[in-house]
Parts: structure tokens; C-alpha cells; sequence
């Protein structure tokens, strides 16, 4: 299994936390196993990392925060997104998308650069 | 979120941080326990996923935006419970950083009240120039026809006229002499002069031929009225002439530095002299720059207004224009006392940073463990270097906080200890610009004493500081301890150089002789009756009654009269030459000229060197004679007898009448006081008798004169009979400004014998301070040794042996102080000789009595700690730890 902790380039994570909240309303644990799940454990982001993500974002304003009980009855902190969040995960989303895109033309190069 | 709002919420949000979290950790944990785990297994493994709990707590505390300001909050709350855990320290330490910025703030509030800070109103001044230069310079008093036709044509400029005055007021109770202002109506309105009674001069109503309105202060209204309001609108007689007293100003008001007690008007002024544009009295002109109006501009249409003066009346204006300049306080020569002091404070505030630098620092040492642990633990170094700054930040205000206070109780002693009158005291207050200088000057201070535990932080392996515990030998502080105690020494030194140099320079001074013997003589200024002021033969007359009334008073033994006395403030100078044809005006030489009766040499003691001073046969018809110094027959007859010959004077009558004769020399009168004379570039001297003063020059030179008298009791005895016998009957004839030559060469020495004081306390301080030092470092030093010592001690060493240790180990510090100090104290004694007239700064007998004092000291201060570790117990020391 790879680990990619800090390896992460930078701004991926806030790229990966606002995608996993866009959903609904979810807490920081449930964040975690989620995006551990979807990326078929290839991302694990260490706690360490995730929270004071998730705290920088909401100083930022991109999330909000409530506390409600969960499905078990204990009190958890749900993150949502706001609409500046919004606008910035699509912008991010476009930015990631023209950036894989065009890494992936050159990985896709054939050798001798030709068409 | 304001700052505020985020120390409220710090409590609050670290609640909600640590529940976040465990909610984390319990969820996990329940998932852990639901794929088989026991619970005590699942917490374990929920824990390690989780990492640092503590870390990740402060990972999501470092990205709070006020999270700076909640650490600065922390920080001073440690700061302040560090203080109170060790009173002692802080005593001591808040007590060296008062006195140190409360000094340093007193001297910077005189310095920037006194020397920096413009008028408080933004005048220029207006001088006449002409073209070429003379022996006096090419700027001149203006003439008052000039200034009225350059007031009603200038559009620039409102413009306004002044002459100092003194003389006989007699308007209720005896008569007094006192001193005024002549001035013009324009000029209470330009310097906004704040009346408490009545009201300033008006042009329309008091003009030329109406009655003489006049303004007094409120001390003379005080003194002379008893401060009855009846004052305003009654006669009070000034100079024989009756004024009507229009109003009174308010207290504390005074004149660029001086008191003025009367004003009168110069547009009423009856004086012909002041019409005439060639030979004039010559008054001050003051202006305001009209709102839109630059300097630059009044300049440019003066010269215009100039240049058309210059057509009109050649004979006196040709090749002369007006100059424009800002108007800049007079405060004479203090700037040579206070800046020396302001140095000299500084310094003491150095020192006091250095003591408690050294203090801090071993504090700091002793907390090294503390701080490793801390950095093991995962805190930032920037974070503890932040911390530590912030401890030194508190200190140095609190101090600082302290030392304002000690400063606004200081300020008024020292204004009220200055020796003579100190220019602007009354300007003097503590305001931001000052309370910017002691914050500025307090957290600079925070900073120096601050930054040497921090570097300590830096310097060390952090392992090595757990490992060896206190056992260690504290090899690496030792240099930087010896580096503060090595600057606090060379500092000190610095400081008892100047006090050596000043005092030494003080001794010589004292010791000089002032060319006179200054024992039992008594003089006083003398005005004779105004009434007889333009009669030439009755002010003969009365000047010869004065002599004769004084030689009859008890206790006197001669009498003289004399224009400007030995030491006080006035002089004439008068250009002189030696051959036929005179000199170009700007090369011409000067003399300190003074007239004087037969009788001066008796009375001051001045030793005749050759030919004879001036007897009763120098009158007005006789042919006209001087009398030299020695340092003009040096300088104008070098080598050659000047008696018999002709000295060319540039002055009148002997413009007219001739060159006179030399007929004497005496000895040089240091007449600029102990202090200043060998360094004064005028020091030649000419007297001429007073009986020659020309009849048209007599009323002018009446109303300068004073008299002498040598006494053959106590000087101070006779003031009384003095005061009641020497002048005459008429009852408007005063002696004032009395004091005995002993007095006025006292005063030539006040200043340098107050910058002394202040020196030797500074000095004094600076000694006390070191010392502290010295104890303070070696006793942590030697404590720090007290394993090694031990070792040393069961090795045999004997405690004369270990004393010796102790004591090399601290000499060596101070003869490198020394060395350092030595090497500042000569700069810094370049400096001084340039504001403290006649200073050696660099004496062997200076370094010969300051050398053993500094050592002396130093050894003092070692000797407890290094007793105390010649009696260490070896058993217990090697049981330590």
C-alpha cells in the first residue's frame, strides 16, 4: 500500500477536503475514511495534516462548522461548504483538471516528440 | 474576529478543539472495536493513528488568525508570573532600568525642550547686510526709518521692532532698576503675548505725542502693586519720564529666554537717535510670514524694497539690503553642558542594560533544561526566542513605565539646580515626544538585554543540555558573561574618564589666576538720576559724587568706575592698529575695550607691569591716553616697548582726535571667567579713562557704568551702606546687578562645576553598577564551578589557591574592560573637548587615579564570590546533583 502523506502536492489536500464536503455535511473522521475509501487507500491523510486543514479552510471561509449529534448520538463538528467554498472548488477543479491534462500530454509523448 | 473577541474565545475554542478530536478518537475506536478489537486495543491503535495529540492541537492552533496575539498574551502572562516568582530580581532589575531610562529621559526632555524644539511661534528675523564685511561682520541691527518704510511696503511679511531697555523705575515704593522691552505695537500681536490685565500697544492710540502708554509683568505688578487692579491706568515714572500703565501680561510670560518686566513704546519712543538712518541705536526686527508666503519670497522682495532704500538715501543705504532667516531661539552656550550630560546618560543606561543582560542571562542558563526539554517536546525555537523577548519586552516597560515617573519628579530639581538661568526653562514639560523617546529608549533597552538568553537558545545541542543536567561547567556562557561584565567595566571607565577629565579641567580652572585680586571687592551697576541724563558737566559731576559718597562708606578702601566689569556679562569691542594706515575693516584685530577712573587698578588688584595707569591729569583737554594688557603688547608691539607709542583705534573720539598714547601695561584679566578665557578668540585688552569720554558720548556711557569698590571688611558687609550712601539724594538713583568679584568668578565655574556633579554621580552610578555586575557574573560563574572546585579542593588545592582562581578569572575581565575603556574614553574625550571649553581629555594623572579606582573596585566585588567558593565543602560539592 503507498502512503502519500506530506507528499500531497501542495494544495491537493484543500483541493480533497473541499470535494469530500461538497457532498453534504460531514465530520473530519468521517473525511478521513472516506477519502481513504475513494482513493482505494492510496490517500491517507494523517490526522495531523487533516485538522488543522479543515480549521485553516473554515478561518478562510471556504467551510462552516456546527456541531450536531451523529447516526450514534455523539456530538460531532460538521464541516459544509460555503458559496465562496463552492466557487473555489470549481475553480480548483478546473485548475487540477487543465494541470493533469497537460501533465498527462507530456507523460503521453511519444519518444522523438513527434505528433 | 477582533482581538478582543479572540482572547475571550481562546478558552471556548480549545474546548471545542479537544472534543473534535475525541470525537475522532472514539469513533475510530468504535470502528476498530466493531472489526474485532478489544476496547482497551482499539483506544491504543485509535491513539497512534491519530499521532501527537498535543501536536495536532497546536497544528490547528497555529492557523488561527490571532494566534500571535493569544501567544503574546501567554507570554506576558508568564512573563509577569516569572517576575513575581523572583522579587528580588525584579526589584533589581526595574529599579536599574528606572533610574537609567528616568535619567535618560529628564536630560533627553531638557535636551529636545531647550535645543531641539522650534519657538513656539514661527517668526523669522530680519537683519540689514551689507555687501563687504567688517571686523564686526556684515549683518547689522536695523534703523528704525529702515524698518518703518520696509514694514508699510513689505506684502509678505507682518514686521515687528524691539530693543532691549533697562532703567530706573519709580512708579510706587523705592526706586528699583529694571529691565524692558522698547517695542512696537505690531509685536504683541505677532507673538501672541498673553495679557491677564489691560491690553497691548495700539497703533492708533499710541502714537507719537499722545500720552506714554506702558505694559508691565505680572511679577512687577505682583512686587510693586501688590496686585491691586487700580494698577492699570495709573502713572508709574521709568527713566524720568511719566508712562500710564495700559496692561499687564500674564504670569510666566517671558522674552525669548529673559524676564521683561516693562514694555514701553517704540513708536512713542522721544529718542533722536532712533530717526537717524547712518548712526543709530539699532533695534531688532522680528516678523510673520503673511498666510501663502514663503521665506524665499519676503527674501526676494526685500531685496527689491532694498535696492529702492539703497537709491533714495545713499549716504546710509548704498550697498546694504535686508536678509531674511528663521527665527532661532537664543540659548547661548548650554547646548556644551546638556549635550555632555545627555551622553553620559546614555551611557548609564547602557551599563544598566549590560547588569541586567547578565542577570537575564544566567537566569536563562539556569533554565536551559527547561528550554531543551521544551524544544524536544516539539515548540518551535522562533516561538521560545518570541517568548524570551517577550519577557524582556515586560521588564523594559515596566521599567520604563517607572523611569517616566522618577523622570516627571526629576525634571523640575534639575531645572531648579541648573546654576544660572537655563534659556526656555519655562518650555520644559514631558509630552509624547518624550514619552515616544522612553518607550523607544525602553524597548531598545528590552532588545539588548533580551537578545542574550535568546542566543543562547540557538547556541546549544539540545541533547547534550538534558544529558549533563546541572553538572554543567558552563564553559560556553562563560565568554558571553565576560563579554557583558567586559562592557560594563568599559563603559564605567568611559564615564570616570570624562568625570576625571571634567574635574581635573574644573581643578586647573579654579587654580587659574584671574589677573585681579577678586578678595573684599564689590561692585554694582549704577544709575544715575534721569533727570540729568543730557547734561553733560552735572553727569561729570554726579559720577564724581558717586566715588566720593562710596571712598566715605565704612569699610571701603578705594573707589572706581568702570563700564564693563571682570568675569560679567558686556563687553565693547573695539578694532585696533598699530601704523598709519588702517587695515581693511575685515582683517582688523579686536580689543576688549574698557573706560575706567584713575583708581581701577587700586581696586581690582591688576598688576601694573609697565609705565602708569590713568590719573587726574587724563581729562577731555589733555592729549588722549590707553593703557594695554600684556596679550595686546604682545600681539600689536612684540617685543618692543609700547610705552610712548600710538595705538590707532576704530572708534570714536579717537577717530577724530587722533590716535592716543600708550602709557602702561598691566596684566591680562581673564575677563570671559576662569573658564573661557584661554580659550576666547578676544582676549586683548584696552582701557581708557573715563574723564576723556568725549561730552556727546557721556549720557550713552553714563547709563553702562558701574562701581567698584575694595573693602577692607567682609564685601557683602557694605551692600547696605552702599545701597543707601553711594548714590545721591534725589531718590531716583539705584545701584543694582551687586556682587562681589568673588561671586562672579564663582559663577564663571558654575557651569562646569554642576556638569561635574552630575558627572561624578553618573560616573558614581556607572562604578556601583559595574560592580554589581562583576559580583553578580562571577557568583554564578563560581557557583557553576562549585563540582570543579570541590574536585580541586579534594585534590589538595588550599583556599588562598582557590581564591587566586576566582580572582584571575575576573581580573582578566577587567583589564580587558579596561583596555576597551580606555580606548572609548579617548574618543569619547575628542567629543567632550569639543563641548566643554579648556578640557584635557586625555591626562596620565586622570588614568593614574582611575586605573586603581576601576581595579579596586573590581577586586571588592570579586572577593565574596571567590571567598565563598574557598570555603565550599569538597564532600558536599562532589555530592551534588
Amino acid at each position: 500500500m503507498t502512503q502519500i502523506k506530506s507528499d500531497l502536492p501542495q494544495g491537493t489536500l484543500d483541493l480533497l477536503i473541499l470535494k469530500t464536503v461538497a457532498f453534504g455535511p460531514v465530520h473530519g473522521y468521517a473525511i478521513a475514511q472516506r477519502l481513504q475509501q475513494v482513493s482505494r487507500d492510496v490517500v491517507q491523510v494523517p490526522q495531523g495534516s487533516l485538522y488543522p486543514a479543515l480549521h485553516r479552510l473554515e478561518n478562510r471561509g471556504l467551510l462552516a462548522a456546527e456541531w450536531r449529534e451523529n447516526e450514534t448520538g455523539r456530538e460531532a463538528k460538521f464541516y459544509r461548504l460555503t458559496r465562496t467554498g463552492k466557487k473555489q472548488l470549481e475553480t480548483e477543479t478546473a485548475n487540477w483538471e487543465r494541470l493533469s491534462e497537460a501533465v498527462h500530454l507530456v507523460l503521453g509523448m511519444s519518444e522523438g516528440g513527434g505528433q | 474576529m477582533n482581538w478582543w473577541q479572540a482572547l475571550r474565545r481562546r478558552k471556548k475554542n480549545e474546548e471545542l478543539l479537544e472534543k473534535e478530536l475525541r470525537f475522532h478518537l472514539d469513533q475510530y475506536a468504535d470502528d476498530l472495536i466493531s472489526r474485532g478489537h478489544t476496547p482497551a486495543d482499539a483506544r491504543r491503535l485509535a491513539r497512534l493513528a491519530l499521532g501527537g495529540h498535543e501536536q495536532v492541537k497546536e497544528g490547528c492552533r497555529d492557523v488561527r488568525p490571532m494566534r500571535w496575539l493569544e501567544d503574546l498574551f501567554r507570554d506576558f502572562c508568564h512573563a509577569l508570573r516569572t517576575l513575581q516568582q523572583n522579587p528580588g530580581f525584579a526589584a533589581i532589575a526595574l529599579l536599574t532600568l528606572a533610574l537609567g531610562t528616568g535619567a535618560t529621559t529628564v536630560m533627553f526632555t531638557v535636551v529636545d525642550n531647550v535645543l531641539l524644539r522650534p519657538l513656539p511661534y514661527p517668526e523669522v528675523n530680519i537683519q540689514e547686510q551689507t555687501q563687504t564685511a567688517t571686523q564686526y561682520g556684515n549683518l547689522w541691527a536695523f534703523a528704525y526709518p529702515n524698518f518703518i518704510d520696509v514694514k508699510s511696503e513689505s506684502r509678505t511679511l507682518d514686521m515687528a521692532a524691539w530693543r532691549g531697555i533697562g532703567g530706573t523705575f519709580a512708579g510706587s515704593g523705592d526706586p528699583e532698576y529694571i529691565r524692558g522691552l522698547q517695542a512696537s505695537s505690531e509685536l504683541f500681536s505677532i507673538l501672541e503675548v498673553p495679557f491677564s490685565q489691560g491690553r497691548a500697544f495700539r497703533p492708533a492710540v499710541d502714537q507719537p505725542g499722545a500720552p506714554a502708554a506702558m505694559i508691565i509683568s505680572d511679577s512687577l505688578w505682583r512686587r510693586r502693586y501688590a496686585s491691586d487692579s487700580a494698577a492699570i491706568g495709573s502713572v508709574a515714572v521709568f527713566e524720568g519720564t511719566p508712562y500710564t500703565i495700559v496692561g499687564i501680561t500674564s504670569p510666566g510670560f517671558r522674552f525669548d529666554g529673559t524676564d521683561v518686566e516693562v514694555f514701553t513704546s517704540l513708536d512713542q519712543s522721544t529718542d533722536t537717535r532712533l530717526k537717524n538712518r547712518q548712526a543709530h541705536p539699532g533695534i531688532r526686527v522680528w516678523a510673520r510670514l503673511r498666510p501663502g508666503a514663503a521665506m524665499a519670497d519676503a527674501q526676494t522682495e526685500l531685496e527689491v524694497i532694498g535696492r529702492r532704500l539703497a537709491a533714495q538715501y545713499p549716504n546710509s543705504n548704498a550697498e546694504r539690503t535686508f536678509l531674511v532667516q528663521s527665527l532661532v531661539p537664543s540659548v547661548g552656550t548650554v547646548g556644551s553642558t546638556l549635550w555632555p550630560l545627555l551622553g553620559a546618560v546614555v551611557l548609564v543606561l547602557l551599563i544598566a542594560c549590560a547588569n541586567i543582560a547578565s542577570l537575564l542571562l544566567a537566569r536563562a542558563v539556569s533554565h536551559e533544561r527547561e528550554l531543551a526539554m521544551r524544544i524536544a517536546l516539539g515548540a518551535k525555537r522562533s516561538r521560545l526566542v518570541r517568548q524570551c523577548l517577550t519577557e524582556s519586552g515586560v521588564l523594559a516597560i515596566l521599567g520604563g513605565a517607572l523611569g517616566v515617573g522618577l523622570a516627571t519628579l526629576g525634571i523640575q530639581p534639575f531645572v531648579a539646580l541648573w546654576p544660572d538661568n537655563l534659556p526656555r526653562a519655562e518650555e520644559i514639560h514631558l509630552d509624547w515626544r518624550v514619552l515616544l523617546f522612553a518607550l523607544a529608549a525602553s524597548l531598545l533597552s528590552g532588545v539588548i538585554f533580551g537578545l542574550a538568553p535568546v542566543m543562547r537558545t540557538g547556541a546549544h545541542a539540545l541533547e547534550q543540555s538534558i544529558r549533563t543536567g546541572a553538572r554543567s561547567i558552563a564553559g560556553g556562557t562563560r565568554r558571553l558573561h565576560s563579554a557583558f561584565v567586559v562592557s560594563e567595566i568599559a563603559l564605567a571607565v568611559v564615564l570616570l574618564f570624562a568625570a576625571g577629565a571634567l574635574g581635573s579641567t574644573l581643578l586647573r580652572n579654579s587654580l587659574l589666576d584671574p589677573g585681579l585680586n577678586i578678595r573684599n571687592v564689590l561692585v554694582a551697576r549704577t544709575a544715575l538720576s534721569p533727570a540729568i541724563r543730557t547734561n553733560p558737566a552735572r553727569l561729570r559731576a554726579s559720577w564724581q559724587n558717586v566715588l566720593d559718597r562710596a571712598r566715605r562708606v565704612p569699610g571701603v578702601e578705594g573707589a572706581a568706575l568702570v563700564d564693563t566689569v571682570p568675569m560679567r556679562a558686556g563687553n565693547n569691542r573695539l578694532g585696533y592698529w598699530t601704523t598709519p594706515e588702517q587695515p581693511p575693516l575685515n582683517q582688523m584685530p579686536l580689543a576688549l575695550a574698557t573706560t575706567a577712573t584713575p583708581d581701577y587698578l587700586k581696586v581690582m588688584g591688576i598688576p601694573l607691569q609697565r609705565g602708569r595707569f590713568f590719573d587726574d591729569q587724563d581729562r577731555l583737554e589733555n592729549e588722549p591716553v590707553v593703557v594695554i594688557d600684556e596679550v595686546l603688547a604682545q600681539r600689536a608691539f612684540a617685543g618692543t616697548d609700547p610705552v610712548g607709542k600710538r595705538l590707532w583705534i576704530q572708534a570714536e573720539p579717537w577717530m577724530t582726535v587722533g590716535p592716543p598714547k600708550v602709557v602702561g601695561v598691566v596684566g591680562h584679566v581673564r575677563h570671559w571667567g576662569l573658564a573661557d578665557d584661554d580659550q576666547s578668540d578676544m582676549r586683548a585688552q584696552i582701557y581708557y579713562p573715563f574723564a576723556q569720554i568725549p561730552d556727546s558720548m557721556l549720557s550713552f556711557f553714563s547709563t553702562l557704568m558701574s562701581v567698584g569698590v575694595r573693602t577692607n571688611i567682609p564685601p557683602l558687609d557694605t551692600v547696605d551702606s552702599m545701597r543707601r550712601d553711594a548714590v545721591g539724594t534725589t531718590g531716583d538713583e539705584v545701584l543694582y546687578e551687586v556682587r562681589t568679584m568673588e561671586q562672579l568668578a564663582g559663577e564663571s565655574l558654575a557651569r562646569q562645576r554642576f556638569l561635574v556633579l552630575l558627572f561624578t554621580i553618573f560616573a558614581g552610578m556607572a562604578l556601583l553598577l559595574a560592580c554589581g555586575g562583576i559580583y553578580g557574573v562571577l557568583a554564578y560563574l563560581t557557583n557553576q564551578r562549585v563540582p570543579e572546585i570541590g574536585v580541586r579542593m579534594a585534590l589538595g588545592a588550599s583556599a588562598g589557591q582557590v581564591i587566586r582562581m576566582v580572582l584571575r578569572q575576573s581580573m582578566g575581565m577587567v583589564l580587558a574592560g579596561i583596555t576597551l575603556g580606555t580606548v572609548a574614553a579617548i574618543a569619547a574625550g575628542q567629543l567632550l573637548e569639543r563641548f566643554v571649553a579648556g578640557v584635557q581629555a586625555t591626562e596620565p594623572l586622570t588614568f593614574v587615579a582611575i586605573l586603581p579606582l576601576m581595579v579596586g573596585a573590581a577586586l571588592f566585588a570579586s572577593f565574596l564570590p571567590a571567598r565563598r567558593a574557598s570555603r565550599t565543602d569538597p564532600l558536599r560539592a562532589l555530592r551534588q546533583d
